[in-house]
């Protein structure tokens, strides 16, 4: 079963993490990464730029396009895993060494019901 | 991260929120300041041991009210017949608030009102940014001061006058309307750009020292940004600085000399800070409401745009000096538009473009450079020469006088007897 881990984070917080800070998490996330890729388990990952980059269109009619992100929260939405697991157990076991990396905030952990991995090539 | 790494960003993070929340209780900036210092340092000794709260900032925001009260009153059991009870009356309806629930709702004004009061038209912008950088971004005199590259003596009296003055003035508590409000905004912005100008003009040794600057003042506008995340003007400043900073690990060479955007090596620069200026600049534009960050901003995103220099979009970057000379028509922006017009329509055109600006630059290092520079491309060498001999008469740092002599040296090869270069190579 594909699982989706949403990473959820008071994004001003981790605005004030200085550029050594930043790095040292990115460098304790990338550790519990490659030992998933290794197990052939890690799918996309993304960590998304700020909401105030974040653009909403409302599916009205006509379409209504906003400012920001789509909720307005106390923690955002910074990022994303995709990740192989066979049991929701399994699942946490992961989001806890991502927590253990990096505290605070939150993860959802959120099956997946459709993939396709698509065309894109990077 | 480690604990005290976790309370740091925490404490930091909440600072604005938490000091203009103070201030809007004492509406006094010491005692607001004070208040905060104090409630950092119970974080410190409980955040460890009780784990840290939900919400930092109403935790720092309640402890600071909570022991600034208590002083007060221990101030009155002393003194029991006060002169002038006016602190004291005024602590006892800021208690009332106390009951109020922190919903958040002035979180957007109080931030405001603290980014305002730092840039009060009666403070000199020196001031202004070095209460900014103290009040909001929570740098110590000491970090300021060296990024002022003064003493810290200096600084610390820079930030004491600078609160004198602010005590003296009138300074709104009000929530403010709409019209004072975008006033606030657009004096605030002002500021943030001049924070990001320290750090972003310095060159050589000073370079490295000063560049904190630039980020501070990029967190500051994305601070703003995310109060008022519909306005384009701060979209565009937010833009501006970002892909304006992106560009700063090729700005200088490995001896600390300044390298022109043409010569710089652009797998240097830094490509999420790019995107993230360029989805700003993209969202601002839909608003239609042009303003000058927006449009310096769309000039920077053509040249972070170009993979190479040879591909940036010279006649659209003329025109947005264009539309840029219409909103702040200054001498300098006119030069500066004159450079995109020697590469869209040749150097005849620019200099055309830039000869009235003579008697209001006569003492302006770039405008010499830029027309020696043009002269040299015409072919004109005798009139460059002047114009670069000038150009290091005024030149502001080393760096910039290391940059004329390098054309003055060419000037001198190409013209040694028996050269055979034309205008235009």
């Amino acid at each position: 079963m594909l699982y989706a881990i949403l990473c959820y984070h008071d994004e001003d917080f981790v605005g004030s993490w200085s550029k050594e800070q930043d790095a040292a998490v990115m460098k304790k996330l990338a550790v519990v990464q490659d030992n998933l890729a290794k197990q052939g388990r890690l799918g996309p990952v993304a960590r998304l730029l700020p909401t105030t980059a974040a653009t909403t269109l409302r599916k009205e009619e006509p379409p209504l396009i906003l400012d920001g992100p789509y909720a307005e929260t106390k923690e955002q939405l910074l990022g994303f895993y995709l990740v192989d697991c066979k049991n929701l157990d399994e699942a946490l076991d992961v989001a806890r060494d991502l927590g253990a990396a990096n505290p605070g905030g939150a993860y959802e952990i959120r099956p997946v019901g459709l993939f396709a991995p698509g065309s894109m090539a990077t | 991260m480690t604990d005290s790494a976790w309370i740091d960003a925490a404490l930091t993070s909440a600072r604005p929120q938490a000091v203009g929340a103070l201030l809007r209780y004492f509406r006094d900036l010491d005692t607001a300041e004070e208040a905060y210092q104090n409630a950092c340092l119970r974080a410190l000794k409980s955040w460890p041991q009780n784990g840290p709260p939900r919400d930092p900032a109403a935790w720092l925001i309640m402890v600071g009210r909570n022991v600034a009260i208590d002083e007060v009153r221990r101030g009155r059991k002393q003194q029991p017949l006060p002169e002038d009870d006016q602190a004291i009356s005024d602590l006892d309806d800021a208690e009332d608030a106390l009951a109020e629930r922190l919903d958040g709702s002035h979180y957007r004004d109080d931030i405001l009102r603290l980014l305002f009061i730092c840039c009060h038209p009666n403070l000199p912008a020196t001031q202004q940014i070095a209460l900014a950088l103290r009040i909001v971004s929570g740098l110590t005199v000491k970090q300021i001061a060296r990024a002022f590259l003064v003493s810290e003596a200096a600084m610390e009296q820079r930030i004491t006058r600078a609160k004198a003055r602010i005590a003296d003035a009138d300074v709104a508590f009000e929530t403010p309307g709409a019209v004072e409000r975008s006033e606030r905004l657009a004096a605030v912005a002002a500021m943030i750009y001049l924070i990001f100008n320290e750090g972003y003009s310095a060159s050589g040794d000073t370079a490295p020292i000063r560049a904190p600057l630039s980020e501070e003042a990029i967190r500051l506008a994305r601070l703003l940004l995310r109060l008022f995340p519909s306005e384009p003007e701060i979209m565009g400043l937010t833009a501006l600085l970002m892909l304006q900073h992106a560009r700063s690990a090729a700005r200088f060479d490995p001896a600390g000399e300044l390298v022109l955007l043409d010569d710089q090596d652009r797998g240097l620069w830094n490509k999420t800070m790019i995107a993230e200026g360029l989805a700003l600049i993209d969202k601002a534009m839909r608003h239609h409401r042009s303003g000058a960050y927006q449009i310096q901003a769309a000039i920077a995103a053509l040249h972070c745009r170009a993979d190479k220099p040879e591909d940036t979009d010279w006649k659209q970057i003329d025109l947005l000096y264009g539309a840029l000379e219409v909103v702040q028509p200054s001498p300098v922006v006119t030069l500066n538009r004159a450079v995109a017009v020697s590469k869209a329509r040749g150097p005849e055109a620019a200099l055309e473009m830039i000869e009235p600006l003579a008697p209001r630059l006569a003492n302006y290092f770039h405008f010499f450079g830029v027309r020696g520079a043009l002269l040299m491309q015409l072919g004109r060498n005798d009139e460059a020469h002047v114009a670069f001999d000038r150009a290091i008469a005024l030149a502001n740092t080393s760096a910039e006088a290391a940059h004329i002599r390098m054309h003055l040296d060419r000037l001198m090869r190409d013209s040694r007897p028996g050269s055979t270069k034309k205008a235009g190579t």
